[in-house]
This record gives C-alpha cells, structure tokens and sequence, in this order.
C-alpha cells in the first residue's frame, strides 16, 4: 500500500459519513424536545374513589418536619386506616415545584405538599383540587391567620395548612458574649449590623453573619423579610405592576449589598440555601443568620452542631417599617388528577390533625392556635413557641399571583446582580420591575 | 429487496409469510421510533404554535410564530445563546486538545498501558450527577477541598468562593465537564489511531520526518474521520448541557451558568410556559444542526487541503 492511498480517504466514504452524521446530530438535538404536554389531550376527570387503596405522597426533604417524622405520622396513619396504603417520596425542596407540574397530568401524586407562594399557580391551572368545600368551619377560627393564606388563592382553599413556618433570627450568644454584644442591641437590624462590625473588629469570627442568597426561591424569603422591615412593597395596591424598586424594596437590597461589601456577611452567603446556612452556624462560623424553625432543633442536636445550647431564637430585627416575618408555611394539598380523592383527603386530615402537629412540634409548629397554650406542646420546644408568639402575629406574603415562579426568577437574578456588584441596587429592581410587569401583563 | 422479490415470484406463498415476518419484526422499532420519537417531535413542533400554559391537554390559543419571535427578541435568550457557545466551544475544544494527547499517551507502547486505559476510562464512568456533586464540594467556599488544599500550601491566605462570581463559575463548570468527558474523546480518538498502520511512520522517519512532523503530517490527517465524529458528538452533547448546571450551579450566580437547555426547562416546567418552551428547543435543535454542519464543512475542506 503506497502512503498516497491511505492518507486518502475514500470520498464516498467521507460524504455517506458526513450526512449521516448530520442525521446523527439532529436526532440527538430532537431527542431534547421536550414532550408531556398535549394539545386536546385527554381531561382531568377524576373519581372521588372510596376511600381505600394506595396513595403516593410527595413531600421535600429540608426544613419543616423531618423525613423521620413523617414516615413516623404515616405509619400512625395506616395503624388506623389499613385499607389505605400509603408511599410517601422525598425530593428537595427545590424540585418539588417542577415535580408537581411534571408529574400533574399522569396524576402520579395523590397528595403534594405546596408552598405559600403556589396556591395562585396551582389553584388557576388546576393541578390541585379546590377543597373548600371539605373545610370545617371551626377550622377558620382555629388555624392562624397566617397558615391559612398558605392555601388560599380568591378566597378558595386548595389544600390545608401543615407547615407554619417563617424566618427567625438566630443569634449565637457564645460569640456575642466574646465580643461584649448585649442581646438586647439585636432588637433592630441597625443593631445587628452594629454588633457584627464589633466581632469582626475583635476578631471573633471572620463573617459574623451568613445567608441563603443563592439564585433561588431561599433569596427570595430573606428579601421579603428585609423589604417589610425596610417598609417596601412587592407591587402596586392593584397588583398589576411591580413596586419594590423604589422605597424600602431598594433600602433592603443596598442594606444586602452593604453587608456583603462590608465583608460582614460570609461571602458564599451568595450561593447558599438555607441548609449550608445551618452548617455554617453549627459550625460557629457565624453569629447570626435568618433561618426557619427547623434549624433550632438541628443547631440542639450534638451529631448535627458544635453550638449546642449556644444558639437563641428570636423574632427578626426591626427595620425602619417594622420587624414582619416571611410568611414561608407550606400546605397540603389534594393533586387535581389524583384517583383516590378521598383516600388522599382522609391521610391530609391525619397528618394536619392537632395531635400529629403537636406530637412533633419540636420541628415545625402546629398551625392551630390552642397548641401555644399547650404545656406539652411548649415543652418541647419553649424558646421556639415564645419567639413564635410574637412573630406569627406579622407575616407578609410573597406576590399571590399565578405566574409569581416567572417573577421570582427574574427578581433572584437580578438581586444577584446587585449583590455580586455589577448593577447598583436601583438598576437591578428597575430592570426587575420592568421585566416583571411584562410578565404580570401576560 | 430485490432478493425478496425475486424469491416472491419463484414461491409466493413463502415469499408472503417472509414479508409478514420482516413487517412482525420490524413493528418493535416502529413503535419506538414513531411513538417516542417522531410523535413527540411532531407534538412539540404543534405546541411551539400555541399559547400552552398548564401541563394538561385542553383548547389554546393559537399564537403562530410569536413564540419564536418573542424567543428572538429576548434578550435573555441571546445572553444563554452566547453563554451556552462559549461553554460549547471551550469545552468541545479542550477535550479535544487534552483527548488528542490522551489517546498519544494510551496508544504508546509503556508498560502497565492497561492500568492506564483502565484509570483514564474512570471519570467518564462516573454519573454526570455524581461528578457535578463531586466538584460543587471541591469548589465550595466554606468546606470545599481546593479552598484547603490552596490555604495550607499557602498559595492563598483566605477562602474564595469559587462559584460566587458569574464567569469563574461557568469556567469551572467548563472544568468539571472537561474533566469527564476528556475519557470519551481520548477512546474515540484511541480506536482512530490504531487504524493508522504502523509501518506509515517507520516510513516517514526512513524519509526523514521526526516525531512533530509525523503528528501533523499522517497522524492528525488519517484521525480526521474520528475526530469529526466525537467533535460533532460533544458539540451536540455540550450545547444541551443540562445536568451538570443543575448539580453545580443551578444556573447560578446572577444566571451566570444557565445554558440554553437549562432556560428551556426552567420557561417550560417551572414557568408553565410550554408553547414557549417547545419553540425553545425547536431553536436549539436548528442551531445544533448549523453547528454540526459547520463543523463537518471545515473538517472535509481540512481533508481535502491534506491530500
């Protein structure tokens, strides 16, 4: 074979390859197409079912009641109810969103748990039945004000509250007590700051205080938070247009901005979530940090945390407008397409029940008022109902409004813009705020 | 065919059942490809017309081209079209690059070539999620491997956070895919260099050719077809990349590291907009053909120039 041959590729060869190839690619590009949704697809007729069979269940991973307690409550639930079986599945909390959409027309899930900010999305597009007629109406006047806007989207309940929950502000009293800081100073965020510019400067720790301001919904939640206390609105009294660029929405953010350039705030606060701002503080790496009730439990817990007893839970700091908390309660609901309607409504009975919340309160409070008052129900977790007490009177929601998921994302961007420095706090919300409106307009 | 045919004149009835059988045969992948194929295709290419936005069937608007107009004219759709070929290209490139030299590693006569082929096969092996695991916690900020490795060799006095501005984490992103998918193009390229016969190069060196100009002389021109083929494989794979982003970044920060791909599921599943979303990944699909095709242009002009 002479070396001219084989340097040489058959042409043909070349060519048959070439074109193939290019089927090649287009298969595979096609193959991301994405299917699951119909045109003039089938309904979602559903029978009600009588109350037996299985249900399968989805549920998040993080915060509110741990894996362990609900397998605990389900297990309760199937002593007394054996002719429903129950398959409980765990996802993070932020696939639990996608999941729910995803798996809405095959009607894999009987029961989904659904947050505060989805009832307006779910209820209008009907991935989740309206249960409104199933309410007893004691339960209007039993549940807080607080958890029952968890599942209500125009005054029709899509699912019943089980999660109350909102961030509360820990403080880390060995660190403060190491740095001379008085509790009492921690009453305002202008105190906060206060005490964390003094351990730095004493060199307590390196970033006295850490956050969840990763691209994603736990941003969202220490915005809120920081946007009620700085007296700033989400939209406009009518809700057709956004409002948070102007005002206290923009004093919350450059308060953000501020603690981040001040090297007060841990710098990988901009890719966390709440579960690396729990770690960060049973660490002891930080002095303070917004989180929901669970990290109490878990900061208490000598497998989980080196701050064992060192950690105080309060109400937020107050800003210029006041100390509100983020309304974070999460619901369960009934899934639209479910087949078993009242197999699952019996099983979301169980677990919202008074007895099942007070019996793991030590993770999540009861969503029923007279728990408070419960001595067995404060004695699992006494400093937690006392901060309770006090913060579940002010929540504040996020934007009720069908496409809030759009919204948000557009806003997390933003606001991380700003974070990481490259738009000043006004350009971020105002760039926000007019994508925002186009989406609130479609 | 026409063998068929031939035997159906001779003996009909055979020739039937033959044809009934290839038809019972053949119906399994039929089924595949127009049920999980072809169908979905057509049904996104239906949807990508209409106003879709619940995951339910039912009556929508009919919206024509305005999702594809309203795609062209975001600019976010242009901003993850940039970032998404930046990602394409740099990545696709040093793997091929590193592969190239990989594969010249693999093929050399050393001993323990096995343990070699065996170790580099690795990272390949290993799920795309357990390699995005891998490398968020090697680049976390607080307990991430690199930030220690880094302070207690004192290259650096403090933490970085690796992930924490826009284009260092995309770059690392490009890192972690590289460090994967190098294997793949390594063995693609391995399977070409053993088609070169040796005697070419005793030749070349009997010539009088040394080692740089028998690389670019026979060996880079007779890997062509090879290197067409996984060039035109991981640009494909590396424009939809999807997983990795979700693992290490989740599009994060300040939408830094949200591809194309990545935009598409968060327009179709996270914002209900399905229509918009199917018109989406007609539009990937178009400009993965371009890129394939471009690609495969310049390699034949290349080998034609080698000749």
């Amino acid at each position: 074979m002479s070396h001219h041959d084989l340097s040489a590729p058959n042409p043909s060869i070349v060519a048959l390859s070439r074109r193939r190839l290019l089927g090649l690619a287009g298969a595979t590009g096609i193959g991301l197409t994405l299917s699951a949704c119909g045109i003039g697809g089938g309904g979602t007729s559903s029978s009600g079912g009588d109350n037996t069979g299985t249900i399968n269940a989805l549920f998040m991973k993080q915060a509110g009641f741990s894996e362990a307690d609900i397998l605990a409550m389900t297990k309760a639930f199937q002593g007394v109810n054996p002719k429903i079986k129950v398959n409980p599945t765990f996802v993070a909390y932020e696939a639990l969103h996608d999941k729910t959409v995803a798996a809405a027309p095959a009607g894999t899930y009987d029961v989904v748990l659904i947050d505060v900010i989805w009832p307006a999305e779910f209820g209008s597009k009907k991935i989740v039945s309206d249960v409104t007629s199933k309410y007893p109406d004691a339960w209007k006047g039993e549940m807080f004000g607080g958890a029952l806007q968890t599942a209500l989207y125009q005054d029709k309940y899509y699912g019943v509250p089980w999660i109350l929950d909102t961030k509360y502000f820990y403080s880390n009293k060995d660190l403060m007590a190491k740095a001379g800081v008085e509790p009492a100073s921690l009453a305002s965020w202008d105190g906060v700051i206060a005490a964390a510019r003094q351990m730095k400067s004493k060199g307590v720790v390196d970033y006295p205080l850490v956050w969840s301001w990763s691209q994603a919904e736990a941003l969202m939640c220490d915005y809120t938070q920081l946007l009620g206390a700085f007296g700033g609105k989400f939209l406009s009294d009518d809700g057709s247009k956004a409002a948070f660029n102007s005002g206290g929405g923009v004093a919350a953010l450059e308060f953000m901005q501020m603690t981040l350039k001040d090297k007060l705030s841990n710098p990988s606060s901009t890719q966390a979530l709440e579960e690396d701002v729990r770690k960060v503080i049973s660490q002891g790496q930080a002095a303070f940090a917004l989180n929901w009730t669970y990290m109490f439990g878990m900061a208490n817990d000598p497998k989980e945390s080196q701050v064992v007893g060192k950690l105080a839970i309060g109400q937020t700091p107050s800003g210029p407008a006041g100390r509100p908390g983020v309304n974070g309660s999460m619901a369960l609901a009934v899934s639209a397409g479910s087949k078993n309607q009242k197999a699952a409504w019996t099983y979301i009975e169980f677990l919202t029940s008074q007895d099942q919340q007070n019996k793991y309160a030590k993770d999540s409070l009861p969503v029923w008022k007279s728990s408070y008052t419960d001595p067995a129900v404060i004695e699992t977790n006494p400093q937690t109902v006392a901060a309770a007490s006090k913060q579940l009177d002010s929540m504040i929601l996020r934007p009720t409004v069908p496409n809030y998921n759009a919204v948000s994302q557009k806003m997390q961007a933003e606001i991380q813009k700003c974070l990481l420095g490259s738009k000043t706090a006004q350009q971020a919300l105002d760039d926000a705020a007019k994508a925002a409106d186009d989406i609130l307009a479609s | 065919m026409t063998g068929l045919r031939r035997a159906a004149r001779k003996r009909p009835t055979g020739a039937r059942m033959e044809a009934r059988l290839a038809l019972v045969l053949l119906l399994p992948s039929v089924v595949v490809v127009f049920g999980i194929v072809v169908y979905p295709m057509l049904r996104t290419l239906l949807i990508s017309f209409f106003n879709v936005d619940t995951p339910f069937g039912g009556r929508f608007p009919f919206v024509g081209l305005d999702n594809y107009t309203s795609i062209l004219t975001s600019p976010d759709f242009w901003a993850t079209t940039r970032r998404t070929l930046y990602f394409t290209l740099v990545s696709t490139g040093l793997e091929l690059v590193l592969g190239i030299g990989l594969a010249l590693l693999l093929i050399a006569p050393l001993r323990g070539r096995w343990l070699l082929r065996a170790l580099v096969v690795l990272p390949w092996a290993l799920p795309t999620i357990v390699n995005g695991s891998l490398w968020r916690s090697i680049f976390d900020a607080q307990y991430g491997a690199l930030n220690a490795v880094l302070t207690q060799l004192h290259v650096t006095e403090t933490y970085h956070a690796w992930l924490g501005t826009p284009f260092m984490a995309l770059n690392l992103v490009i890192l972690a895919d590289v460090w994967k998918n190098t294997s793949l193009v390594a063995f693609f390229l391995l399977a070409g260099l053993q088609t070169i016969p040796r005697d070419i190069y005793e030749q070349a060196r009997v010539d009088g050719a040394g080692a740089v100009r028998s690389f670019f002389s026979i060996t880079l021109p007779l890997l062509v077809p090879s290197i067409s083929i996984v060039l035109v494989l991981r640009t494909i794979e590396a424009f939809k990349v999807f997983d990795i982003i979700y693992i290490m970044t989740r599009g994060g920060p300040a939408s830094g590291t949200q591809t194309i791909a990545f935009y598409t599921y968060l327009q179709a599943f996270s914002d209900q907009r399905f229509g918009y979303g199917s018109a989406l990944a007609y539009l990937i699909v178009v400009i993965i053909l371009m890129l394939s095709a471009l690609y495969l242009r310049l390699l034949r002009s290349n080998e034609m120039s080698a000749l």
